[in-house]
């Protein structure tokens, strides 16, 4: 028998196309799988409100069905798109960052990152054009285009600086080793000080802002960053010092929001 | 044919928002740390995947859910629907007669969060760190009971009218009760959670909901009345987390008290 044709030897550097297949089909089948569940909750919904309580048929069953096919497929695309690329690069840069010893470098990374990827931010510039209308029809600013425009930017920056800001303080935090929740608390505080002094017309809008600045890219890039900086320095935990970064994100923008408004 | 255009002006819109980040990430790493990044061809392939799986989320969503979606939250909203005839409108109703809307809002809270992929990939980095305690599932359905609670409560503000700040500061005060006695390490991650529960897929139908409703209402104004929905299901998930770790914990003292006895 020729050693090609024995069923019992391994052949890991011809493998037919039938075993490639399978594996990306085993590959396949675990996200495929999870992003079925995460989607089931909605699908439900959707079809027992409008079968149930609304009594209205399902638009167009067909392309229904297509659209729900193309979720699907990109829920799972995705995840394994995060554990190929955006989870190793966090991870893989928080550790450079350490090896390398320059802290001043990785803050500077860390202000960039924030304030970068919040001032392209489609939700970002959805809101502040909204609120841009808000305040002309609030008589605080001109109701001309031009000044709601400046208006709209400005507070695109502020936003921005204010994410960058945060994943600066939340790095920083790390590096020290500093309780999560005595940041945050204090942050708290000032949102609170902060609203007895805003323009109630901003205020709905500020802590609004707080929830649309961090988007699906970004959030999966600042966890790895944070646990992967947890990790690589001595006497830091995951869990404790790895998260919390995000929540510095949400919180930051509120504060600087009213402010704004107030500058305004 | 109108399909295949309309997904590339999505795919163009995530490449937009992909390449700020994805040029920061090479000019530190080739600028600042000098390092070649590890296994490059794997981390593109991945790239292109979050980039061509995000794009054909959002298309799809914006083919199926998102439109029925909101408009629903415009039909559950429209006086036709929760009174039986439209001139009941000039007076201020009770907020009970709203009871569709409460289970509306809390329901979509709740599978929106769940479809999320930003708190998918929290869930799943939490899972690996804590060597599997906190499960991806346990996670994200803590996560969307606090999401249904907050869009619940925030369309039960705006039918009332009830100032926002107020249901925010009182959230404020038992998010810190509740971390003084919640167990230690989950509190960094129940603070995460708040922040990746509103985003994709939440943002636009909870915000047409609260827009809706602020329309609807007598007395409210779209304007300084259709804010606040998001805040609201920022908030929530904190609480939630934090309840649900403290009982776990209550549960394993239990069990463990009981073993002794």
């Amino acid at each position: 028998m020729h050693p090609a044709d024995n069923p019992l030897v391994s052949h890991p550097q011809k493998p037919g196309l039938y075993q490639v297949l399978k594996a990306i089909v085993r590959r396949a089948i675990q996200p495929l799988s999870e992003s079925a569940v995460a989607l089931l909750p909605i699908v439900l919904v959707i079809g027992f409100f409008q079968l149930v309580v609304l009594q209205q048929p399902i638009p167009n069953f067909g392309r229904m069905l297509w659209g729900l096919f193309l979720v699907l497929m990109g829920l799972a695309l995705f995840m394994r798109g995060l554990q190929m690329a955006l989870f190793p690069i966090g991870e893989e840069m928080a550790y450079n960052f350490v090896k390398k010893g320059n802290l001043w470098w990785l803050l500077v990374f860390a202000f960039t990152l924030g304030f970068g990827t919040t001032v392209a931010e489609p939700a970002l510039i959805a809101v502040s054009e909204e609120a841009a209308r808000v305040a002309a029809a609030g008589q605080i600013i001109d109701s001309s285009p031009e000044a709601r425009s400046s208006y709209a930017i400005g507070l695109r920056l502020t936003v921005a600086l204010a994410v960058g800001v945060a994943l600066l303080i939340g790095v920083f935090r790390i590096l020290k080793g500093w309780p999560v929740q005595y940041l945050i608390i204090a942050g708290y505080f000032g949102v609170v000080v902060m609203t007895f002094f805003a323009p109630p017309e901003i205020v709905g809008i500020a802590y609004d802002s707080g929830g649309v600045t961090t988007s699906t890219v970004t959030v999966p890039l600042v966890a790895a960053l944070g646990i992967g900086l947890a990790n690589t320095i001595r006497g830091r935990d995951p869990l404790i010092d790895g998260f919390g970064l995000i929540a510095f994100a949400s919180l930051t923008p509120m504060i600087f929001v009213m402010a704004y408004g107030m500058i305004i | 044919m109108n399909e295949v255009v309309s997904f590339g002006y999505t795919l163009l819109a995530m490449l937009r928002d992909v390449l700020p980040i994805a040029a920061i990430l090479f000019g530190f790493q080739h600028l600042v740390l000098r390092r070649p990044i590890q296994r490059p061809a794997r981390v593109a392939v991945g790239m292109v995947f979050v980039l061509l799986g995000l794009a054909l989320f959002l298309q799809g969503l914006e083919m199926t859910l998102f439109p029925i979606g909101r408009l629903m939250a415009e039909q559950l909203t429209a006086p036709g629907f929760i009174f039986d005839e439209a001139t009941a409108l000039t007076q201020p109703h009770h907020w009970l007669e709203y009871f569709w809307v409460y289970v509306f809002a809390a329901a979509i809270g709740f599978s929106t969060a769940i479809a999320e992929p930003a708190l998918l990939a929290v869930a799943i980095k939490a899972n690996q760190v804590s060597g599997g305690t906190i499960t991806v599932r346990g996670l994200r359905y803590a996560v969307a009971v606090g999401v249904a609670l907050g869009v619940s409560l925030g369309a039960f503000r705006i039918v009332t009218g009830t100032p926002l700040h107020w249901y925010i500061i009182s959230a404020y005060v038992v998010v810190i009760i509740q971390t003084s006695m919640a167990p230690k390490l989950i509190i960094p991650l129940a603070y995460d959670s708040g922040g990746v529960s509103t985003s994709t897929v939440t943002v636009p139908l909870v915000a047409a909901l609260g827009l809706g409703l602020a329309e609807t209402i007598p007395g409210r104004s779209p304007i300084l009345d259709g804010f606040g929905m998001i805040a609201f299901a920022c908030l929530f998930p904190i609480m939630a987390v934090m309840a649900y770790a403290q009982l776990v914990e209550w549960k394993a003292q239990r069990t463990a008290r009981n073993r002794k006895d």
